[in-house]
């Protein structure tokens, strides 16, 4: 009787402390659904869905806050890897603000910008280039198609272009 | 060097009717000028010409129209004297189909002058000697119009050399004919192409019906006496002409997926354009014009043409006796691999090596799609080694990783597997259109990586940046704190001094 409860009890004390320990050591994969829901969506970091960028609402969509439907450049198939990937029902995409898409690219009309770098700030991938005061530039590689730039520029001198090759 | 001879030169392929001899029975004949010229300052998929001519200048035969400008492009010249009239954005189909370019209208006056010679046409060094080949216009003549310099200058000793007069599809004969006529200049142009590339040997791969042109090139060669240029004699079996299956035949070795024949020293160059490099070399005259084949059954006098470059296509058809039918499907390339063409109004390119205008009988396919059966039999003609059916499978629900996986980029859209077909399935149709597609998911996600990973470094950047605002912010506050104390007690201090001196009486006035 004794022994039996020695033992039991030394193997709860024993297993806890390897839960604890395998917890503590262990890498947290919390990291690696996040890295894995981001990968489904578009990763253009337009911020329509009302977060700053794709992790963060990867990770609210990891933690359930979020709606998975608020992603319109990743349109229908991205709902549908999401909704197969978080396990729920796919859902229809949320009416659509802007047309971002990968499929364009910002082209800043440099006779009219007046350099007031705002564009810039407010660049999400840094492919605007440009000092205060002088003209700016997109760099078409890294443009996402966003259109976040669009709506600081105070002379509207910003217009989207289709992407080749 | 030993007879190369192989016996089964590649996986899958097929036995078709060549519908060769239409055009075969007549020597080659030239285009009368045409009024108008629509040159194209891009004829294959790459960066365009840098144009050179504004309206209403007058250019002479053989003056550049377009300048080699960024890496990859080629110069294109007047292919006629006159005068240009107009500047135009059109689809035009060459190398990789239909795509619209940026053309020069020239409208032909029939002065034509022949090409001024100069002797410096042809410099020392080998990359002098790959720029004057971009600005002499030369692009692969084989229906791709790849840039040829950049072909030679991709490696810096290729082993071998492969000149590619198979013409494995049907109906195209304008090789068979050049070979015929030309065979001295093609064997020239070979030897210039060994030196420029450093290969050791040039095996001319030949399909054994072409027997005229065979024994005409093994006749050239012969007078050549260079052991470093061997004739071989293929099977007719198409797709023996692609690049992959030339090199799976002649060296018996595979080009790697996604790789290209010059990555493992082997550079295939086509016949013709062997014979226009030597033109050039010989005379200094760029590339002013091509042979295109312009046959099928709804044409009344099938021949091969001389034509300049940018001719319209309409006149050619004119040339050759006008359509018997005007619904005739017309195509560009061969009926396996080419592309139909809406109309008549397209201008001949570097890439145009064939015209063949279909009875309508015979383009509108009569049998209906059925479904697969799983016969196997496209695996089994696929030159590539691909599985047809799969990938259709995954074509049609479109899933890219699928797509990747079973090898899309591989596809030589050669219509094999359409032609073996029971149910008549338009594979290689799904194929072609699934690959800009496909092109473009891969371009998405490279280029959605990037981005995530410049958000990432963006995000960093701010966080640093408001974290060392707010440590300089912090630092300012205890400074002034610290200082405004300092100042306290030097104040404190000398206060404390005056009174001292005040209350004490002995001290000095």
């Amino acid at each position: 009787m004794a022994a039996g409860v020695l033992t039991l009890a030394v193997l709860t004390v024993a297993l806890a402390a390897l839960l604890l320990l395998s917890d503590r050591l262990l890498p947290n994969d919390a990291d690696a659904a996040v890295e894995r829901i981001e990968r489904v969506l578009p990763r253009i970091q337009c911020g329509q869905c009302g977060y700053s960028g794709c992790r963060p609402y990867a990770e609210a969509l990891l933690n359930g806050t979020a709606a998975i439907n608020l992603c319109p450049p990743g349109g229908e198939a991205t709902v549908r890897a999401l909704a197969k990937l978080l396990g729920t029902e796919p859902q229809a995409v949320a009416p659509q603000q802007g047309h971002a898409s990968l499929d364009q690219i910002a082209t800043i009309d440099e006779t009219l910008c007046i350099g007031c770098n705002l564009c810039s700030r407010a660049c999400p991938v840094d492919a605007i280039l440009g000092i205060p005061q002088m003209m700016h530039t997109v760099i078409t590689a890294h443009c996402t198609g966003c259109e976040l730039c669009l709506p600081p520029c105070p002379v509207d001198c910003i217009r989207l272009e289709p992407r080749h090759g | 060097m030993a007879e190369l001879n192989p016996v089964r030169p590649f996986t899958g392929g097929l036995r078709l009717p060549p519908n060769k001899n239409l055009s075969t029975t007549m020597p080659i004949t030239t285009l009368a000028r045409p009024q108008r010229l629509c040159i194209p300052l891009a004829q294959h998929a790459g960066p365009p010409a840098r144009r050179a001519v504004s309206i209403g200048a007058s250019v002479g035969r053989g003056d550049p129209i377009g300048a080699t400008g960024e890496h990859g492009s080629v110069a294109v010249h007047a292919s006629h004297s006159g005068r240009i009239v107009a500047l135009q954005r059109r689809p035009i189909l060459a190398g990789n189909g239909l795509f619209d370019a940026d053309c020069v209208i020239l409208e032909t006056d029939g002065v034509d002058a022949p090409v001024a010679r100069t002797d410096q046409h042809w410099p020392d060094t080998l990359a002098a000697r790959l720029a004057a080949i971009a600005a002499a216009g030369i692009a692969g003549l084989g229906g791709a119009a790849f840039p040829t310099h950049i072909k030679l200058g991709a490696h810096a000793r290729y082993r071998t050399l492969i000149l590619n007069g198979a013409e494995c599809e049907p109906y195209i004969s304008c090789d068979d004919m050049l070979m015929r006529t030309h065979p001295d200049s093609i064997i020239a142009g070979a030897l210039i192409m060994l030196d420029l590339s450093q290969a050791t040997q040039c095996l001319i791969a030949i399909e054994r019906d072409k027997a005229l042109a065979l024994e005409k090139m093994q006749y050239a060669a012969a007078v050549r006496a260079d052991p470093r240029i061997v004739i071989v004699p293929l099977p007719t079996i198409y797709p023996a002409g692609g690049e992959r299956q030339l090199v799976e035949s002649l060296l018996a070795e595979e080009v790697p997926r996604g790789r290209h024949p010059t990555d493992i020293g082997v550079i295939c160059q086509n016949i013709g354009t062997a014979h226009a490099l030597a033109r050039f070399v010989s005379d200094g005259e760029p590339l002013l014009s091509r042979i295109v084949t312009v046959t099928g059954l709804g044409l009344r006098t099938p021949q091969n043409v001389e034509a300049p470059i940018g001719a319209p296509i309409s006149a050619l058809l004119d040339h050759c006796g006008g359509l018997v039918d005007p619904r005739s499907q017309l195509i560009v390339g061969g009926n396996m691999m080419g592309h139909p063409l809406p109309n008549a109004d397209y201008p001949v390119t570097k890439a145009t090596n064939c015209i063949v205008a279909l009875p309508l009988a015979e383009a509108v396919k009569s049998e209906p799609e059925r479904p697969c059966i799983r016969c196997g039999d496209c695996a089994d003609a696929c030159p590539a080694r691909l599985l047809p059916q799969e990938l259709l499978r995954a074509a049609r629900s479109d899933r890219s990783e699928l797509l990747t996986g079973l090898g899309l980029e591989d596809c030589i859209e050669c219509g094999c597997c359409d032609v073996v077909c029971p149910s008549h399935i338009a594979l290689t149709a799904s194929f072609r259109a699934a690959k800009p597609g496909l092109r473009q998911q891969i371009l998405h996600q490279q280029l959605a990586t990037a981005a995530a990973q410049r958000h990432d470094r963006r995000q960093a950047r701010l966080q640093r940046s408001a974290a060392e605002a707010d440590a300089r912010q912090q630092a300012l506050q205890q400074a002034l704190a610290a200082d405004s104390a300092t100042r306290r007690t030097v104040i404190d201090a000398a206060v404390a001094r005056a009174r001292k001196q005040r209350n004490d009486p002995n001290a000095l006035t």
